[in-house]
C-alpha cells in the first residue's frame, strides 16, 4: 500500500531492470514491485530499515572521546584510509576472478561511527573509479552509475545514502575536465574531485557548526529533538565559545536518542533537562529556538526526520519559536513528498515495554515529514538558507 | 517606484506632510498617481477612491465637492514646484497617456474652500491649456472649472457644483479655443518636441510628428507641453526627464507584453484606426475591468469574413487562425500556442524578402504585424507571448550572411523543435512526474479541461492505478464536460460536479489536479477562473494541490491580482443560459445602465496554495518558478 514518491524512483526501477554491475546487486534489486519494500532491505531483519539499524549500531559505539578523536583525525585520517583503501582496491582488481564489490567497500566505510552514510556511500564510490577498468569516459560513467544504483538499492530509506549518490554523480561527471583528450588524465581528474568532494562532505559539519554559532545568543533555551552529529557539533562549539546557554532534549522514543544527547551535553557541562516528548508543547514558552537535524531534506525545503519532529515544528511555529535545521548538503534530496504518507516509510521496532495485544497495530514509521512552512531555516555547509532555496539548489545541481 | 519617486523630491512643505492630516490633504496623495506603472491596477483605494475613471462619489474624497475629475494634479503656488510635478508625470509615458485620457486637472492650490480667490486650472489637453490661459475670466471664482473628458457618457456624471449648463459652455468656450488656438499649439508642440529630442538625442527622427497629422502624438507629448511653456526652469527639468525616460524606455523594453489600458481612450482610438478587426466594444463594463478590452460578442465575425479576400497584408494561415480563436473553435494555451506557431511556420515558408530589405527586419516586422492581428482576435496568453519572443530572437540571432532558403528551413525547424521539446516531450515528462505523486485508492479531482492533466490521469489509468476522480466544472464554458467524456470513453471512474458544490466534494479528495495558463515569477497561477477558489477550498481542507505546466508557460512578471491582466468573455454568456428560456430572467435588462456583466476569463492563485509544481524540469515548489525563469533565460532553454 505504501508509494515511493520520488519521480526518480521510477526511472531507477526502469535503469534496475538492465544488467547491474556485481551479481549481489542484481540479486537484490530486482524484486517484484509488489513486495519491493521488504524485499530491497538485504537485512537479516526486513522490519527494520537499514538506515536505522546503521545509526543504532554507531550510536551504541559513539562516545564523546571517541568523537573527540575522530575530530582530531579528521585531517589525516581520510587520505589514510583511502591509501588504505586504494590498495585495497588495487588488490581486488589484480585478484583474478575476485571482482569489486561497491557495497562491500560501502559497508566497510559504514561502520565508522563518525562517518554519515553518504560520506561512506561518496568514498565508496570513490572507490569504484578508482579500481576501474574502464577505457573510454562514457564506460567509467556507466560503471559508477551502476554502482550508485546497488548502492541505493541496498537501502531505499536511506535518503542521505540515496541524495548522497546523486549528488555524487553530478559532481564527479559534471566537469570540463571530461574533455580531456586523454582519458587517464580524466580519471585522474575525475578521482581528485571525488576525493575533493569526500573532503567537503566530511567537513561540512565543521561549517554547520561556524556558521550556526550567530544565532546562539547567551542566555537562550534551545530545544533539541533526537540525536543528531550535527546538532551536537553545533552545541558543542557552542559551549566552546563560552556561550551560556541551556538545552532542553526531549526523550527521542523510541530509541531514545534524547537520552544519549543529555548524556553528551552533560559532559560538556552544559545544562540540560530532559523532556517527556509529549511535554514538549508544556515547555514550549520557556524555549527560544528549536534545533533539529535532518535525515534528508526535500526538494519542497522541508526535511525528513525523526518521528516527532513534525509535531515540534508545529508547536514551534503555533508559539512563534524559530526552529533551525542543521544538515549538510549531501542530504539534499530530489524527493517531493506532499504528506506524510508520500514517502518510503522506514520502519523501526517500537517497544511499549509490555506486550501488546495481537489485535492492536502499532506505528513503526522512525521518520516524519516537516513542511517548509513551519522550519525558519536551514544551516548547511552552503551557508545558511530559507527553505525556498533547498530547491533552488537543487536545481542548480540537478538540472 | 518608490526610490524613484523619493529621488525627486519634492519640496512643497505641504505635500511633504506627513503624520495626522485633515481631509484637504488627501488631495495630496492625487499627485504621485500619475507615476503608478500602467499594470498597476486601480486599487480601490480610500485614498484613490476617485482615480480610476470609477464613478465613485467624488464628494467621498473631497468636502469641498468640486474635485472634478478622477485625476488631480496639484500644484503648489510655486511654478517651479508644479513644473516639477509635471515633469514627473512626463517621465513615466504610459502612465501619462493612460491618465490623460481621464482628464487631468491642474487645480492651483488644495482647496478652494481654504482660498477662495485662487484661480483652478482645469486641463484637458495641451489644447485646454491654452483654452484656460486664453479665458482666464473662465477660471475665476471659487470653483474650478472642470473639463469633461470625452469618456462613455455612461460613466455617472461626477457629483460636482458646476452646473450642466456651466459645463457645457466650458466646453463650447473650449471647442472654439481649440480652433483658435490651433496654431499656437503646434507651434507650441514643436517647441516641445524640439525641447524633447534635444535631450533625447537618437530618438529624434522618431519623435518628431508633422504637425498635421500629429492627431495622436499630440496627447502623447502632451503632459509635456504645459511644464515646457512655463518658464526657462524646464531644461533642467526636461534633461531630468530624459534620463528618466531613458531609464522608462529600458524597462519598458524588458517588459515584453505592454499591454493596452483598454479605458485609455486616446490609445483606444489610436488602436482602432490600425486594427484590421473590427470590434465593437460592449457598453456596460464593470469598473475595476474598464483597462481590459471587451466587445460585443460576434460582431467581428462577419466583418472579418467579408475581408478575408481583400486583406492584402495578411497571410492566410493566421487569417485562419485568427478566425478560430475568435469563434473559440481553438482554445486551450498549447493549443492556441501550437496553431499560432504552425500558422507562422506556414507564413515563413511562403515568405521572400522583398528587395531592398533585409530577411531578419522585414520578417520580425511580418510577425509583429500578425502578432497584433491575433491579439486583436483573441488577447495573446502568457504562452503565446513566450513563443513569439522565442520565434523573434530566433530571426534576430539568424547570422546575416545566411541565404535566404537556409534561414527560412532554419526558421521552420526551429519551430518544430520549439513545438515538440517544449510542448509535446514537456508534457509527457510532466505526465511521468505526476504519475509517481498518484497512489491507489486516491480521489483526485481536477478543474475544467486541462490538456496536461488529462494526460496525466489516463496515463495513470494505463499504468493500472486504482483511482476516482471528480472533475469540477463551472459554467459557462462547461469545459469539464468534455474532459468527462474523454475520460470515461477510457474506463475511468469518475464523479462530475460543479464548482458550487466544491467545498462538499473536497473533504474526499486527496489529490488536486490542475493546470494553468502560465505561472508567474511570485509563483502565482494564473489559469481558469475558479482556480483559485478549487486551490482555496483544498487548501482549507489540506488536500494537496499540484499544479501540471509547461515551463514555457512560466513568466518573470509578478501578479498579486487578476485584475490588471485579465480577459474579458463575452458577458452574454453569464446573463443567458441555452435552451432555458424560462429563466432567461435578465432578457429584457442587459442593456440596462445599471447592470455590469463580468465574465472573466482568468484568475491568480496565490503559492501560498499551491503545494508543488509539476514541470518539465521536475516537481518544484512555488519558489522556484523564479529560480527556473533566471536558470534557464541564460542559456536560452527556458523558452
Amino acid at each position: 500500500m505504501w508509494w515511493r514518491s520520488p519521480s526518480f524512483i521510477l526511472d531507477r526501477q526502469q535503469q534496475n531492470d538492465t544488467a547491474s554491475l556485481n551479481p549481489e546487486a542484481t540479486s537484490v534489486s530486482s524484486p517484484p514491485p509488489s513486495m519491493a519494500d521488504t524485499l530491497q532491505n538485504p537485512n537479516p531483519d526486513a522490519n527494520i530499515s537499514a538506515y536505522y539499524q546503521t545509526r543504532a549500531a554507531h550510536h551504541g559505539v559513539l562516545t564523546s572521546d571517541w568523537l573527540a578523536q575522530a575530530q582530531a583525525a579528521v585531517g589525516r585520517q581520510p587520505e589514510d584510509k583511502l591509501l588504505g583503501n586504494d590498495a585495497r582496491a588495487a588488490s581486488a582488481a589484480g585478484g583474478a576472478g575476485k571482482r569489486f564489490s561497491v557495497i562491500d567497500e560501502f559497508n566497510s566505510w559504514r561502520k565508522q561511527p563518525d562517518l554519515a552514510e553518504a560520506v561512506a556511500a561518496i568514498r565508496a564510490l570513490a572507490a569504484v573509479i578508482r579500481a576501474s577498468q574502464a577505457t573510454t569516459m562514457m564506460e567509467l560513467e556507466i560503471e559508477l552509475k551502476k554502482a550508485s544504483d546497488s548502492l541505493k538499492s541496498w537501502d531505499t530509506t536511506s535518503i542521505s545514502l540515496t541524495a548522497g549518490c546523486d549528488l555524487f554523480i553530478r559532481y564527479v561527471t559534471r566537469t570540463s575536465a571530461l574533455e580531456y583528450e586523454d582519458f587517464n588524465s580524466a580519471k585522474c581528474r575525475l578521482i581528485e574531485r571525488a576525493e575533493k568532494f569526500g573532503e567537503i562532505s566530511y567537513k561540512a559539519r565543521r561549517i554547520i557548526a561556524m556558521l550556526s554559532q550567530d544565532f546562539i545568543f547567551d542566555g537562550c533555551t534551545i530545544l533539541v529533538h533526537g540525536f543528531s552529529r550535527v546538532v551536537l557539533e553545533v552545541l558543542k562549539t557552542a559551549a566552546q565559545n563560552k556561550k551560556l546557554f541551556r538545552v532542553f532534549c526531549t526523550e527521542g522514543r523510541p530509541d531514545r536518542t534524547g537520552l544519549r544527547l543529555s548524556d553528551e551535553l552533560a559532559k560538556l557541562d552544559v545544562p540540560v533537562k530532559l523532556l517527556m516528548d509529549s511535554a514538549v508543547a508544556y515547555s514550549m514558552d520557556e524555549v527560544d529556538m528549536v534545533f533539529v537535524g535532518a535525515d534528508g531534506v526535500v526538494e519542497s525545503g522541508g526535511i525528513i526526520n525523526m518521528m516527532g519532529t513534525y509535531q515540534v515544528a508545529l508547536v514551534a511555529h503555533s508559539m512563534n519559536k524559530p526552529v533551525y535545521v542543521a544538515a549538510e548538503s549531501y542530504k539534499f534530496a530530489r524527493l517531493y513528498p506532499l504528506d506524510q504518507k508520500d514517502m518510503a516509510p522506514a520502519l523501526h521496532p517500537v517497544d511499549f515495554g509490555v506486550p501488546i495485544p495481537a489485535k492492536v497495530e502499532v506505528e513503526k514509521s522512525a521518520r516524519d515529514y516537516t513542511p517548509p512552512q513551519y522550519l525558519t531555516l536551514l544551516f548547511t555547509d552552503l551557508g545558511v538558507l530559507t527553505p525556498s532555496v533547498v530547491s533552488d539548489e537543487l536545481i542548480q545541481l540537478y538540472l | 517606484m518608490e526610490p524613484r519617486r523619493t529621488s525627486r523630491t519634492v519640496s512643497d512643505p505641504k505635500v511633504r506632510q506627513v503624520g495626522f492630516f485633515t481631509s484637504q490633504h488627501h488631495h495630496h496623495h492625487h499627485h504621485h498617481l500619475p507615476e503608478r506603472s500602467f499594470s498597476e491596477p486601480p486599487l480601490p483605494d480610500p485614498f484613490h477612491t476617485s482615480t480610476s475613471t470609477s464613478s465613485a462619489p467624488v464628494t467621498d474624497v473631497s468636502p469641498s465637492g468640486n474635485l472634478l475629475s478622477p485625476v488631480m494634479i496639484l500644484p503648489s503656488r510655486h511654478h517651479s514646484d508644479n513644473l516639477h510635478r509635471l515633469s514627473h508625470r512626463a517621465t513615466s509615458p504610459t502612465a501619462s497617456f493612460s491618465y490623460f485620457a481621464r482628464a487631468v486637472v491642474v487645480r492651483e492650490n488644495d482647496d478652494s474652500l481654504l482660498s477662495p480667490g485662487r484661480r483652478g486650472i482645469a486641463v484637458k489637453s495641451p489644447s485646454s491649456v491654452v483654452a484656460a490661459s486664453s479665458f482666464p475670466k473662465e477660471k475665476a471664482g471659487g470653483a474650478s472649472v472642470e473639463v469633461q473628458n470625452d469618456r462613455p457618457a455612461k460613466s455617472k456624471p461626477l457629483k460636482q457644483k458646476t452646473s450642466k449648463a456651466e459645463r457645457r459652455a466650458t466646453q463650447e468656450a473650449q471647442r472654439a479655443a481649440k480652433a483658435a488656438a490651433k496654431a499656437f499649439f503646434n507651434l507650441l508642440l514643436k517647441l516641445a518636441v524640439d525641447l524633447y529630442s534635444l535631450a533625447e538625442g537618437s530618438k529624434t527622427s522618431a519623435a518628431v510628428p508633422g504637425p498635421v497629422n500629429s492627431a495622436n502624438t499630440k496627447t502623447a507629448k502632451s503632459p509635456k507641453s504645459p511644464s515646457q511653456k512655463n518658464d526657462a526652469v524646464s531644461v533642467a527639468a526636461a534633461e531630468k526627464k530624459a534620463g528618466d525616460r531613458q531609464l522608462e524606455k529600458d524597462r519598458k523594453k524588458d517588459v515584453p507584453h505592454p499591454r493596452m489600458q483598454y479605458d485609455d481612450q486616446s490609445r483606444v482610438e489610436k488602436a482602432k484606426r490600425r486594427a484590421v478587426v473590427k470590434q465593437t466594444e460592449a457598453r456596460n463594463r464593470v469598473e475595476l475591468f474598464r483597462h481590459l478590452p471587451q466587445y460585443e460578442h460576434g460582431t467581428q465575425l462577419p466583418d472579418l469574413e467579408s475581408k478575408f479576400f481583400q486583406l492584402d497584408p495578411m497571410h492566410p494561415a493566421v487569417y485562419k487562425v485568427g478566425l478560430q480563436y475568435l469563434s473559440g473553435d481553438i482554445c486551450g494555451g498549447n493549443a492556441r500556442c501550437i496553431a499560432m506557431l504552425q500558422a507562422f511556420q506556414e507564413t515563413i515558408r511562403s515568405y521572400s524578402t522583398p528587395p531592398e530589405k533585409s530577411l531578419v527586419r522585414d520578417l520580425t516586422a511580418k510577425i509583429s504585424s500578425y502578432v497584433s492581428f491575433l491579439n486583436e482576435c483573441r488577447p495573446l496568453s502568457i504562452s503565446m507571448g513566450n513563443a513569439i519572443r522565442f520565434l523573434k530572437s530566433t530571426i534576430a540571432k539568424l547570422p546575416l550572411s545566411m541565404s535566404e532558403s537556409e534561414a527560412k528551413a532554419t526558421l521552420q525547424a526551429d519551430i518544430d523543435r520549439f513545438i515538440n521539446e517544449k510542448i509535446i516531450l514537456a508534457d509527457n515528462v510532466i505526465v511521468k512526474h505526476a504519475v509517481t505523486k498518484i497512489r491507489d485508492g486516491d480521489v483526485l479531482l481536477t478543474y475544467g479541461a486541462s490538456s496536461a492533466v488529462e494526460m496525466v490521469l489516463l496515463h495513470a489509468h494505463e499504468l493500472g492505478k486504482q483511482f476516482r476522480v471528480v472533475v469540477v466544472d463551472s459554467r459557462p464554458k462547461l469545459e469539464g464536460q468534455l474532459l468527462l467524456r474523454r475520460l470515461v470513453g477510457r474506463g475511468l471512474g469518475c464523479t462530475y460536479t460543479h464548482i458550487n458544490a466544491v467545498s462538499y466534494i473536497m473533504h474526499e479528495v486527496t489529490r488536486v489536479f490542475l493546470g494553468a495558463s502560465s505561472i508567474l515569477s511570485n509563483g502565482t497561477v494564473y489559469s481558469r477562473v475558479g482556480t483559485a477558489c478549487v486551490a482555496m477550498a483544498a487548501h482549507a481542507f489540506g488536500v494537496p494541490v499540484l499544479v501540471c505546466c509547461e515551463a514555457y508557460k512560466f513568466h518573470e512578471r509578478v501578479q498579486l491580482d487578476s485584475i490588471c491582466f485579465n480577459e474579458l468573455g463575452d458577458p452574454d454568456a453569464i446573463s443567458k443560459v441555452h435552451g432555458r428560456e424560462e429563466i432567461n430572467y435578465l432578457d429584457g435588462s442587459t442593456n440596462s445602465e445599471n447592470l455590469q456583466l463580468l465574465n472573466l476569463t482568468y484568475d491568480a492563485t496565490p503559492s501560498d496554495y499551491v503545494s508543488i509544481v509539476i514541470t518539465d524540469y521536475g516537481m518544484v515548489p512555488p519558489t522556484s518558478v523564479p529560480v527556473i525563469v533566471r536558470e534557464y533565460r541564460k542559456e536560452h532553454l527556458w523558452i
